[in-house]
């Protein structure tokens, strides 16, 4: 119980990095970002413009950093920042951002504020101001494995379930595989079928791949809370579990963060490159296709469309590779009036939907997804995000609405051509 | 305020001026100096009945092209016989007397004329040491002080007078003044140019006749109806200016066509005199017109504005240096800045504690 | 002091002090941006992306999808007054040769006719971004004291520029005096104001095209 104000000071000093420094020096004020972030659009308030949300971390910026600042420091002419006002700031940096990057893609002057904001829960973090919800979920992640608390048994459990229902060999702890299968806490909860789907696919494909006893989990609430200390504790988990069986290659699963988390923070969290490869299971997906080893047959014929997933679409690049394989398998595919790279989040990402005090406003942000379905007249989405999922279902109850959500690994698994 | 002696009318019809000529230097006059035609009568009759005024012309620090200016006439103009005509009863230039006969001339003048003759002055006055510039003996500053007392007005011709011109450039060694900076309780009238028009000068007599006043003047002395617009303004190449026609040398294709002399330095836009429109000699041309840019000679400090050929948005002063010394110090605070920077951020990482699941919270 | 003494004040010593400053604090100010350095990225980027940087500083002129819709005072006022000053900026035949005078650069100028539509359009759209600064909830809401005085120091060069040009208000010695002076404050402001986004902006839209670029994505 040891984070003090000091240490958040400290943090953002370590994080404070030249891109910040020329965005923060770039802004306008054109507040642009607000029209980009769903927690402006559907609240209208002021407060959640993206560029705010950095306030404190831009005045450490100019009062550490900047010589008219620290003059102005010395001077008495600006305020050093405060511990009140980085308690006051915890809602916004926490609650009324999912990291998602959307304002990073529209700012005129080319700020990457989602960049800002994950470095300012650095310090927030260490100076005690994230939420309590955030600091269960990095706690039971570090302590059991999993920020939902959900334990190798229960994995096996699923794991016979799986075997049972498809009739299909769920290898654990396999040395030389070319694919370590890692999952999120809500797929082996939720959705094991997720795990079935895989297996059956890359079985089919000729793949050999493994779960990992010590490292199923792809999720790092690390990352979500900033606290990349503890983001390299988790992340390592899989390094060391990678490395120990030899793979060629890491699946993260249908989780946007937890991509970002392996695929990109990965390598400087462990401040190495890996010797191995890390990719979404839409990437192994569109890659058997292409060398001829995903043999589908069917379709799924009605309306549906795609949610992007903000980290595999906009902060992962993977857009292209689900719209071939729904353009395949679904030839009612219809695309939101806000696709790909500029999708509108689920409200759940960036670690709000483990915060319970952002529960009400995750609700309220929902209207934005909820009109893009209904403008559509859809009853099915696709996504390729477990979180989302689960974010979107529990949204969809709340509004009443009737529409069904898939996986697409699932969706793909279900159409397999199983006979060749 | 004006001798007894013949008057302006009889002096022209002596020169056989006709009674036509003179109304239509009348109506000119009335016109230039931005009168209503209607006054046109009273300027003729005004000049018609004036005695001509005694004029006393002292010359300081100056070239004497002023007074060539206003007293070399080609051919015999109306102008350049007024200017003939009036009374000059002091003039070391132009003066048959010298040396002491001289000086009892200008005392005579002015014990005769007391309060009534018009002062005019060519040249700048130096303060700096009263030798730097005496006649008989008599400093320029006491000379004026002296010969002001009793003036009407004091007419100060040609921006050395005006202004200061080119003796008041830096560094300005002789701490040359114009007469406005010395005589305070007087009308001062100025007629800045280097040298100045010459009929501005008789348009201001023939105000100074027809109202027994100055006429308007500006903010910096000057009369209005002659310094009103600018050179830039009245110039015939103004519209090449507007279309961005613009000569880049004195023999180039631009420059033969007559186009804007503005890159190369015409200062027209800033100068405010009746060049583009009076013209010289008559009418015949003007500087621009002879394919030279305005130098702005009729301006308060035209000397020291800059370089004569350098455009007008040009950069006059060691901006380049500055520039680079600036960039010198900047990359020297730069570094400064940058090592701090450095040093801050390194301790910060020094100074960081490794972050545990017990170190997410405040201590209780 | 007259006028033209003033101007020449403007055009000499004024004129190389606002640049030193500006020159100075440019450097400065890019010094304080780089020396807290960048960490190498580890993760091997999707795919070779070279030039994604230099891609969007050019790509994030236009607005993205939806987003001119949302915000159209702020896409078409921002336009109309960087295009109109830009326009006023570099191709008025006086401002040009104020570039040859302290670079030997210089191209052709547009008709004053054109440069004059130019600074009205730029100067109404001030204006017009004023207006939504005041109204917009948004940008009220994150507007200071700054903003304001940058809004001020972009207005007064563009307006005493027009006025001198159309002999309004003052004489025109007095006018372009006055218009040399508003730049030297722009100048002095500049590298100490959000007006320094005019320098930056080239440094944060690399860095963000640089980030996106090497996750496959086109920012």
């Amino acid at each position: 119980m040891s984070a003090t104000f000091d240490r958040g000071i400290n943090a953002f000093k370590e994080v404070l990095d030249a891109p910040i420094a020329s965005f923060f020096s770039s802004c306008v004020h054109c507040g642009l970002c607000a029209e980009a972030c769903l927690f402006y659009t559907e609240t209208g308030d002021p407060k959640y413009t993206p560029i705010h949300k950095l306030e404190p971390l831009r005045r450490a910026w100019q009062q550490e950093y900047t010589l008219l600042g620290k003059l102005a420091k010395l001077t008495g002419l600006a305020k050093a920042v405060t511990d009140e006002e980085l308690a006051e700031w915890g809602p916004l940096v926490y609650d009324s951002c999912t990291l998602c990057g959307r304002c990073s893609m529209v700012c005129p002057v080319g700020n990457d504020i989602a960049y800002m904001v994950r470095k300012m829960r650095e310090g927030m973090s260490a100076a005690g101001h994230a939420p309590e919800g955030l600091v269960t979920a990095t706690t039971r992640a570090i302590q059991s494995g999993s920020p939902a608390g959900v334990k190798w048994v229960t994995v096996q459990a699923q794991i016979k379930r799986m075997q049972a229902e498809f009739g299909i060999e769920i290898p654990v702890n396999q040395e030389n595989a070319d694919y370590l299968v890692l999952m999120s806490s809500w797929e082996i909860l939720n959705y094991p079928e997720y795990l079935g789907a895989v297996g059956r696919i890359l079985n089919q494909a000729g793949a050999t791949w493994t779960l990992a006893q010590d490292a199923y989990e792809a999720t790092n609430s690390g990352i979500q809370i900033g606290a990349s200390d503890l983001a390299r504790e988790l992340v390592g988990r899989i390094v060391g579990a990678a490395e120990r069986l030899k793979v060629k290659c890491v699946i993260s699963p249908e989780c946007g963060h937890a991509y970002t988390a392996i695929r990109w923070e990965g390598p400087n969290l462990m401040g190495r490159p890996f010797g191995f490869e890390v990719k979404h299971i839409l990437e192994v997906l569109d890659d058997l296709r292409r060398a001829g080893r995903l043999k589908l047959k069917g379709t799924l014929d009605k309306p549906l469309t795609y949610h992007d997933p903000c980290q595999i679409s906009r902060r992962g690049g993977v857009y292209e590779q689900p719209r071939t394989l729904l353009n395949q398998l679904a030839p009612q595919f219809k695309e939101m009036a806000d696709s790909g790279v500029m999708n509108w989040c689920c409200g759940g990402g960036g670690g709000v939907s483990a915060n319970e005090r952002a529960e009400p406003l995750r609700m309220t942000v929902f209207k934005r997804k909820k009109a893009q379905i209904e403008e559509l007249g859809v009853k099915t989405m696709v996504t390729a995000c477990a979180n989302c999922r689960v974010v979107m279902e529990e949204a969809l109850e709340h509004y009443h609405m009737n529409v069904e959500i898939l996986g697409l690994t699932e969706l793909v698994a279900e159409h397999l051509d199983e006979e060749q | 305020m004006a001798i007894d002696g013949p008057t302006i009318a009889e002096v022209l019809r002596q020169q056989g001026i006709s009674r036509r000529g003179f109304l239509k230097f009348c109506a000119t006059t009335a016109s230039l100096m931005a009168l209503p035609p209607s006054m046109v009568p009273a300027i003729a009759a005004a000049l018609q009945h004036a005695r001509r005024p005694s004029v006393i012309w002292l010359s300081f620090q100056e070239c004497t092209g002023c007074t060539e200016s206003l007293t070399r006439s080609h051919s015999p103009s109306i102008e350049g016989l007024i200017l003939e005509q009036i009374s000059l009863d002091y003039h070391h230039t132009l003066q048959a007397a010298s040396g002491t006969a001289a000086e009892a001339a200008r005392e005579a003048a002015m014990r005769e004329n007391a309060g009534k003759y018009l002062l005019v002055v060519d040249g700048s006055i130096p303060l700096g040491n009263a030798g730097f510039s005496t006649i008989a003996g008599i400093s320029n500053l006491d000379m004026l002080k002296e010969t002001a007392a009793g003036a009407a007005a004091v007419i100060a011709v040609g921006t050395c007078a005006a202004y200061g011109g080119i003796p008041a450039a830096q560094p300005n060694p002789t701490g040359a003044v114009p007469v406005s900076a010395i005589i305070k309780d007087k009308p001062v009238l100025n007629v800045p140019g280097c040298p100045p028009i010459p009929v501005v000068i008789t348009g201001v007599l023939a105000h100074f006749l027809t109202f027994g006043s100055l006429p308007e003047l500006d903010a910096l002395g000057r009369p209005k109806a002659f310094y009103g617009e600018s050179i830039h303004d009245r110039c015939y190449r103004r519209p090449f200016y507007d279309q961005g026609k613009f000569a880049e040398t004195f023999d180039d294709e631009g420059a033969r066509k007559g186009w804007c002399l503005f890159k190369l330095g015409c200062k027209g836009p800033v100068t405010y005199n009746a060049c583009a429109t009076t013209k010289w000699n008559q009418g015949v041309s003007f500087p621009i017109q002879s394919g030279h840019g305005c130098i702005g000679c009729s301006e308060p400090g035209f000397w020291d504005a800059g370089p004569f050929y350098k455009a007008l948005s040009m950069p006059i002063g060691p901006a380049k240096a500055a520039i680079g010394a600036a960039a010198v110090a900047g990359l020297a605070a730069g570094a400064a800045v940058a090592l701090r920077n450095r040093s801050a951020k390194k301790s910060a990482q020094a100074a960081h504690q490794k972050v545990t699941i017990d170190d997410l919270e405040k201590s209780k | 002091m007259t006028a033209l003494e003033l101007l020449t004040w403007a055009r000499g010593t004024g004129l190389s002090l606002a640049l030193a400053i500006c020159a100075f604090g440019i450097l400065l100010r890019l010094f304080e941006i780089f020396s807290l350095g960048r960490k190498a990225d580890l993760s091997p980027p999707r795919d070779a992306s070279p030039g994604s940087g230099w891609r969007t500083i050019v790509s994030r002129s236009l607005p993205p999808p939806g987003l001119f819709k949302r915000s159209p005072v702020t896409y078409i006022g921002g336009y109309v007054f960087h295009i109109g000053f830009a326009i006023t900026l570099f191709f008025f035949v006086p401002h040009i040769e104020l570039v040859r005078g302290l670079t030997g650069l210089s191209w052709p100028g547009l008709p004053m006719q054109v440069v004059d539509i130019s600074a009205v359009a730029a100067i109404l759209a001030l204006f017009a971004v004023l207006a939504s600064r005041l109204m917009n909830p948004v940008k009220r809401f994150l507007s200071g004291f700054q903003d304001y005085l940058a809004w001020l120091l972009t207005l007064l060069p563009l307006l005493t520029g027009y006025l001198a040009f159309h002999h309004v208000v003052a004489d025109y010695t007095l006018m372009l005096a006055l218009h040399v002076l508003s730049v030297e404050l722009l100048l002095v402001a500049l590298p100490f104001t959000k007006l320094f986004h005019t320098v930056s902006v080239f440094v944060s839209r690399w860095y963000n095209g640089d980030i996106f670029g090497r996750k496959g994505v086109a920012s």
